[in-house]
């Protein structure tokens, strides 16, 4: 049987690749956001750890 | 900023005492896997024991390299880094050192049980109830330490290698425990809780996040911290290492159904463990980017330096397996490649290139630092260096040869349409292949002898340092926020939230594949006529899980006209439903057994009997070991009536009161076989102890008869008749 068999068995299965992709886009987007925005020196900071 | 200095010494004990560990259980674990090897080219190496059988040896090989070489080694770079990268000492000796001792007595019972047949069943999750509860206790004495040991930092910042273990020690602790529900029969008996496609799924979404988060993930976490020591500079991109670690954890979770291609794993499941596949290249490779840039502009250290030689080729081991993953998951390469050698060498690709090489960069390393003195003979260390590379071209090459050539020759068809070779003629023409490998496997556990040597002769020349005395000023109580804060900073600090978002990411993906597979009724269609097994056929089923026949022969015909053309109708997802655990298999060192007693592939009880006595004398040249302790040992009954009792808690639709009678009627059935035997007595192999109805061999003949035959078409009493 194919996926789509399954699929039309759920209610409202329509809102949950929605949220996958939802789900996806944020944490890939936030994760971006997040590293594109600290500053240089507290990366410097962070990277230098091991080397203390 | 409160000023004042605290004074502290690390632990190099607890670092010493795993390290130790790592070298000793890794040669044992390589020997056993030279050891399998060579059985697979001298079957006379099975010495016709139960206890020396590839079957039961094979799994002792993986779980010694996954859990005892690399488990040792995760622990000897966690407690090393994690005490500097945090300025504090582990936060529990006593909780270190029950740690060490306790996994090390999982260990010693993981193989002692595994040799004598204790066996779920289930690839790299084998080991019985009791281990398993083992390792559940051992395992929160491990987070306990660590999350403690991070909370008492003197550092603000968690560094991202301690991402990596945060994260390793939260998704191993829920993949081990899903993976393992099981229904105790006695104190080393269980059945798997989940049956036939649902037990598919749930063990490779475990196996494959066991590679991803035991092999992967700590290990990612040694490289961030152990290449930077090592090349004396810090990793390339921090930024980079970020999003490695947030898109290598969310992603990797939903890769697991690429286990299960072309299976009868329903299609939507295989699709996503498809795509997400694909998407793992991106964080794996800019994880391994970031460890090889590392080195940009040093590379006249590698060529110095043997732990940067180590570490340089892991990385790039990483990256070959991490691309090569990816394509076997694609539906038309997995087509070729999954049941044969092909992926025994993307394993070892892995293992013995990324997991094995750094764990050697790392122990060349930490040794002459803990015992503070330089490596005995750098000569040797090269040496090492070299010899393992070659023993790992050695091996991978012939293995990639020889999986490509086991496809070749299983889909070739005639002109005249018939299958060109029988399964026979592709096990003579891999002998070549298999020599080769054993030949790479024993080189590179000679290159781990003379590490082990070497750093021996290491530690006698210097003088072990136990506590290294270290001083950090406290970390404030309070913490001023200095102009902007991103909100990722505030997990990055904390530990516990780390862990809980971690959780969070690797959950929604362990939910989102398993819940439909679970709930949703039509995943499984149902087949009337598939029936519970008899008690006999229970009994030989776990005599076939008891002897590992799991680790050679598949049970999963897949819907290609070369596998139905040579073992009939292809498997379907209900014919599993009283699977418990499920025995697909993952490797066809012999053919595939889903159809063993129906159609062209039945074959009488004598024909059985004889080949599980001598497997050339039905099927000449063949490499399969000999089991003449069947044909002496009389089948134990004396759990018959309590595994029907679990069967039936599972759901098995046994009738109520079946368990008091299931021994007579597997008496019964025994009798059948056992007439039928002595019909034709003269013409088999009977063992010392004679004929008799009562032997273990009979109850797997019954199984092996039974296999496949629920999608039999039952002749209808019609008028005529």
């Amino acid at each position: 049987m194919k996926f789509i068999n399954y699929l039309e068995s759920i209610a409202g299965v329509s809102i949950y690749p929605l949220i996958s992709m939802m789900l996806f886009m944020s944490v890939f987007a936030l994760a971006l956001w997040h590293v594109l925005r600290q500053s240089k020196e507290s990366i410097s900071e962070q990277k230098n750890l091991p080397l203390q | 900023m409160n000023s004042t200095v605290e004074k502290f010494a690390y632990d190099n004990r607890i670092v010493k005492n795993f390290a130790i560990a790592t070298a000793l259980w890794g040669a044992v674990g390589m020997l056993v896997g030279v050891i399998i090897a060579l059985q697979l080219v001298f079957p006379a190496l099975n010495f016709d024991l139960a206890q020396t059988t590839y079957g039961r040896l094979r799994p002792l090989h993986t779980n010694a390299v996954i859990f005892a070489f690399v488990g040792n080694g995760i622990f000897m770079g966690v407690y090393y880094s994690l005490q500097r990268l945090c300025k504090a000492r582990m936060w529990s000796d006593r909780l270190s050192n029950i740690h060490f001792w306790g996994w090390q007595l999982i260990i010693v019972a993981a193989a002692l049980t595994l040799v004598f047949g204790y066996t779920t069943g289930k690839e790299y999750a084998e080991l019985e109830w009791p281990i398993d509860i083992m390792i559940t206790l051992i395992w929160v004495v491990f987070g306990l330490n660590m999350i403690m040991t991070i909370v008492q930092r003197r550092e603000r910042h968690l560094y991202v290698a301690i991402w990596f273990f945060i994260a390793t020690w939260v998704t191993v602790a829920m993949l081990h425990i899903v993976n393992s529900i099981e229904l105790p029969v006695s104190m080393l008996k269980s059945y798997s809780w989940y049956a036939g496609v649902q037990d598919a799924l749930v063990q490779w979404w475990y196996g494959h996040n066991a590679v991803a988060f035991f092999l992967t993930t700590p290990y990612l976490g040694l490289m961030y911290y152990f290449i930077p020591k090592a090349a004396n500079r810090p990793i390339y991109s921090y930024r980079l290492s970020i999003i490695h670690f947030w898109a290598l954890i969310f992603i990797y979770i939903w890769a697991g159904p690429h286990h299960l291609l072309y299976t009868a794993l329903p299609d939507w499941a295989q699709s996503l463990g498809v795509v997400f596949s694909i998407m793992l290249i991106a964080p794996s490779w800019g994880g391994m980017i970031n460890g090889l840039l590392t080195l940009r502009g040093a590379w006249d250290k590698v060529r110095e330096d043997v732990v940067l030689k180590f570490m340089v080729v892991a990385v790039t081991a990483y990256g070959m397996a991490t691309f090569e993953g990816p394509m076997l998951s694609l539906k038309s390469v997995n087509a070729i490649a999954h049941y044969t050698d092909w992926i025994v060498a993307h394993v070892h690709v892995g293992a013995l290139g990324w997991n094995g090489f750094l764990t050697f960069g790392v122990l060349y390393w930490l040794v002459p630092k803990m015992w503070r003195t330089s490596l005995w003979s750098k000569k040797m260390a090269s040496w090492h260096f070299w010899i393992g590379t070659l023993g790992i071209v050695l091996y991978a090459v012939p293995m990639y040869w020889a999986g490509w050539r086991q496809n070749e020759m299983l889909t070739q068809f005639t002109e005249d349409g018939r299958l060109q070779y029988q399964f026979l003629d592709v096990v003579n023409g891999m002998q070549g292949f298999y020599a080769l490998r054993s030949l790479g496997g024993t080189l590179y556990l000679i290159g781990a002898l003379m590490m082990i040597v070497n750093l021996y002769k290491t530690a006698k020349s210097g003088s072990f340092l136990a506590n290294e005395d270290a001083e950090a000023p406290a970390l404030a109580k309070s913490y001023s926020i200095h102009g902007k804060e991103h909100w990722h900073r505030w997990i990055e600090r904390k530990p516990v939230q780390m862990l809980a978002f971690s959780l969070v990411a690797v959950g929604i993906g362990g939910l989102l594949e398993m819940i439909p597979t679970f709930l949703i009724k039509d995943n499984i269609p149902t087949i009337t006529s598939v029936e519970p097994y008899t008690p006999l056929e229970l009994e030989g089923r776990d005599i076939y899980i008891r002897e590992g026949c799991y680790t050679c022969h598949s049970q999963m015909v897949r819907p290609f006209r070369a596998e139905t053309e040579r073992y009939g109708e292809y498997s379907k997802a209900g014919e599993f439903v009283y699977d418990h655990p499920f025995q697909w298999g993952s490797k066809r060192t012999g053919p595939d057994l889903a159809r063993e007693g129906y159609g062209n592939n039945k074959k009488s009880n004598a024909w059985h009997y004889n080949h599980m006595a001598d497997p050339t004398s039905t099927s000449p040249s063949s490499i399969m070991p000999r089991y003449p302790w069947l044909l002496t040992t009389d089948l134990d009954t004396s759990l018959t009536a309590s595994k029907i009792r679990a069967m039936q808690t599972m759901g098995v639709p046994y009738t109520s009161g079946y368990d008091l009678v299931a021994v007579a009627e597997m008496n019964k059935q025994a009798q059948i076989i056992y007439d039928d035997l002595l019909l034709q007595q003269d013409q088999i192999l009977i063992g010392e102890k004679g004929l008799s109805p009562n032997h273990e061999i009979i109850a797997l003949i019954a199984y092996l008869q039974r296999l496949g035959t629920d999608i039999e078409v039952k002749p209808i009493n019609t008028a005529q008749k």
